[in-house]
């Protein structure tokens, strides 16, 4: 029972932690809660449908269909999430603390609904992903979730190299340091945003296609909870940190699993929720957050 | 006469006049809707109190609203009277908005709003999940137990007109409390909170207790709605308070104006009622539309109009010489 909730917790664990790297990226650069970025995840659920269902040669799952498949997610979620951003969050960059997040959630509202009157108001199922199964000890792990592991530590990986190393990452950390001081460097910070926003739309998007692999079917509104869960591994993690947001989805992905296993499946979701409230309240910057003084 | 009273008083007669009309064309709907739409202004009156005045975003405002609606049928079933009920009901929400308000509100704004959300999926999960307090998805009343109906002296209110006016009472009633307050002390105090934290500490307001009591009067308002919703309707279950819902309040204040009643109220009719009554004419087809035109309207007013539609004198006015001064 252990080492199953173990494997089960970090496959979604990883799924977590690739939504929670768009908020927290997009926080450390805007200070902005994205609150549209669960529907980005969803949407990609979709575009992954789609490219699997229009190709009809995708569906077999073959490795060249496959990677163009996440190659079609990757490109038009962040393209989305990108154009979200230029239309209900630009305009309110000089705007109170709280108007990007109101446009935010009417923005959420307008992808949901998109989603649910013009492509289907119903779970629709993903073709199948032919899985073999192993045994370790006393629990079973399939391919699935091995692929599912390995290829967000993948991308995980790719991105941390992406911010220390390149001359992209270190513009991007410049712009979240002071959007003012960097453009004096000539940094461009409005397409830094755009960038921060393509690459977190990205990740929510294969996200979502991860995800709907994974329980086999997709819905409009299955956005909700792992957006609010993976921003909780945000929080949890300190949000702003980049690192803080992959252990943040890892530990939540587990405490989940492990409460519903250990303590009441019916409520694992309180339990998040719990989380999330007291982490919040006691420790607001989280496990590797640094302390940020409010200014005036 | 100021054109602002001329308003006030035709809205009024409105309110009283226009349910007799319509039954007696017998359009029991309607009458139906009106009071919907009567339950709504008062939660939006509420929430004002949070989000209008003292600038504190809050997602989760149906809980409360649940709060009230099941202690209403739970006491209800007991066997005690609907007036014995509202003040157990204001005390216990009041209760419970303070449990949640006191460690949470020295948060900043956007973590606030996330705190008061997953306090709302809690509350309709909790709901879901304790059978033996509140039936689960099947909701309340249980199978043979019934909600004791209201009486006033010896007339007992039976239509849904009977509880429409008094729904119109006890809106009439929060707008009295919701204005008073704006122009009070304490009302002022937390608009100096929105406007500006440090300052208003400065100004010798005790901030977080201001804050805390704003949530807790706000939060009042909502389970006043919910227990009489639940004497009015008869049966609840936690589908009827989803996070859609608190967010459906929050479009209505955003879309209305936010921190002014008027606008508030007019919020809840575009938001609710607008739509319900196109029905007919538009078939029901188009009431699917509505939550999409709704989030664009949302986007739409936040950017090119932030008062809202109806805004209030003294937030247009800051927002005008916010305007002027960059």
């Amino acid at each position: 029972m252990f080492i199953q909730q173990l494997i089960n917790g970090l496959t979604l664990g990883s799924i977590y932690a690739l939504i929670a790297l768009g908020y927290t990226m997009v926080y450390g650069v805007l200070l902005m809660i994205n609150f549209a970025h669960s529907e980005i995840f969803m949407i990609g659920a979709y575009i992954g449908l789609w490219a699997l269902t229009a190709i009809p040669a995708f569906a077999s799952f073959t490795i060249t269909g496959f990677i163009i498949t996440f190659l079609v997610v990757l490109l038009f979620s962040g393209l989305l999430a990108v154009s979200v951003e230029k239309l209900a969050y630009k305009p309110l960059r000089q705007a109170p603390r709280l108007s990007p997040l109101i446009s935010a959630i009417g923005v959420s509202i307008v992808l949901q609904n998109l989603i649910m009157l013009f492509v289907s108001n119903q779970s629709m199922p993903l073709p199948e992903f032919k899985t073999t199964r192993y045994q370790i000890f006393s629990a079973e792990v399939d391919t699935l979730q091995i692929f599912i592991f390995c290829f967000s530590i993948a991308l995980m990986l790719l991105l941390n190299l992406f911010i220390s190393k390149t001359k992209f990452g270190k513009a991007m950390r410049a712009t979240a340091h002071s959007h003012s001081v960097s453009q004096l460097m000539g940094i461009n910070s409005s397409s830094m945003i755009a960038m921060v926003f393509f690459i977190g739309g990205a990740l929510g998007g294969i996200a979502g296609m991860l995800n709907g692999m994974y329980y086999g079917s997709i819905k409009y509104n299955m956005g909700f909870f792992p957006g609010i869960k993976a921003f909780t591994a945000a929080v949890l993690g300190g949000i702003g940190n980049v690192k803080g947001a992959m252990l943040g989805g890892f530990l939540l992905g587990l405490i989940e699993t492990f409460s519903a296993g250990y303590i009441s499946s019916q409520n694992k979701d309180v339990i998040t929720f719990c989380v999330l409230i007291l982490m919040l309240v006691f420790k607001p910057t989280g496990i590797l957050g640094e302390n940020v003084t409010e200014k005036v | 006469m100021k054109f602002k009273n001329i308003a006030i008083i035709t809205a009024f007669i409105t309110a009283i006049v226009l349910p007799l009309i319509m039954q007696a064309s017998a359009n029991y709907y309607a009458i139906h809707v009106l009071g919907l739409l009567g339950i709504y202004a008062i939660l939006c009156v509420g929430l004002n109190i949070t989000i209008g005045y003292t600038g504190l975003l809050d997602l989760g405002f149906m809980a409360f609203y649940a709060i009230g609606a099941y202690i209403g049928i739970i006491l209800s079933a007991k066997g005690i009277s609907f007036w014995y009920i509202i003040p157990i009901s204001l005390f216990i929400g009041g209760t419970f908005r303070y449990l949640l308000g006191a460690p949470v509100l020295r948060l900043r704004g956007d973590y606030l709003a996330i705190v008061t959300l997953a306090f709302g999926e809690i509350t309709r999960l909790l709901l879901n999940n304790l059978d033996f307090l509140t039936n689960g998805p099947k909701g309340l009343p249980r199978v043979g137990e019934t909600v004791l109906p209201i009486s006033i002296f010896s007339f007992t209110l039976r239509n849904d007109i009977h509880f429409y006016y008094l729904i119109v009472f006890f809106l009439a009633l929060a707008i009295i409390v919701s204005y008073r307050l704006e122009h009070s002390r304490l009302g002022r105090a937390f608009v100096a909170i929105r406007e500006d934290e440090t300052a208003a500490e400065l100004s010798g307001i005790n901030v977080s207790n201001t804050k805390l009591l704003a949530f807790v009067i706000s939060g009042m308002f909502g389970s006043l709605a919910g227990t009489i919703y639940a004497h009015w309707i008869g049966f609840i279950s936690p589908e009827s308070f989803t996070f859609w819902e608190s967010i459906f309040l929050v479009c209505m204040l955003v879309i209305g104006g936010m921190g002014s009643i008027s606008g508030a109220i007019l919020g809840a009719f575009i938001l609710a009622g607008i739509p319900e009554f196109l029905r007919p004419v538009l078939g029901s087809g188009f009431i699917d539309y509505r939550m999409l035109i709704f989030g664009l309207l949302l986007v739409v007013v936040i950017i090119f109009r932030p008062q809202g539609l109806l805004p209030s004198k003294r937030r247009n006015l800051e927002l005008r010489m916010n305007k002027n001064s960059e």
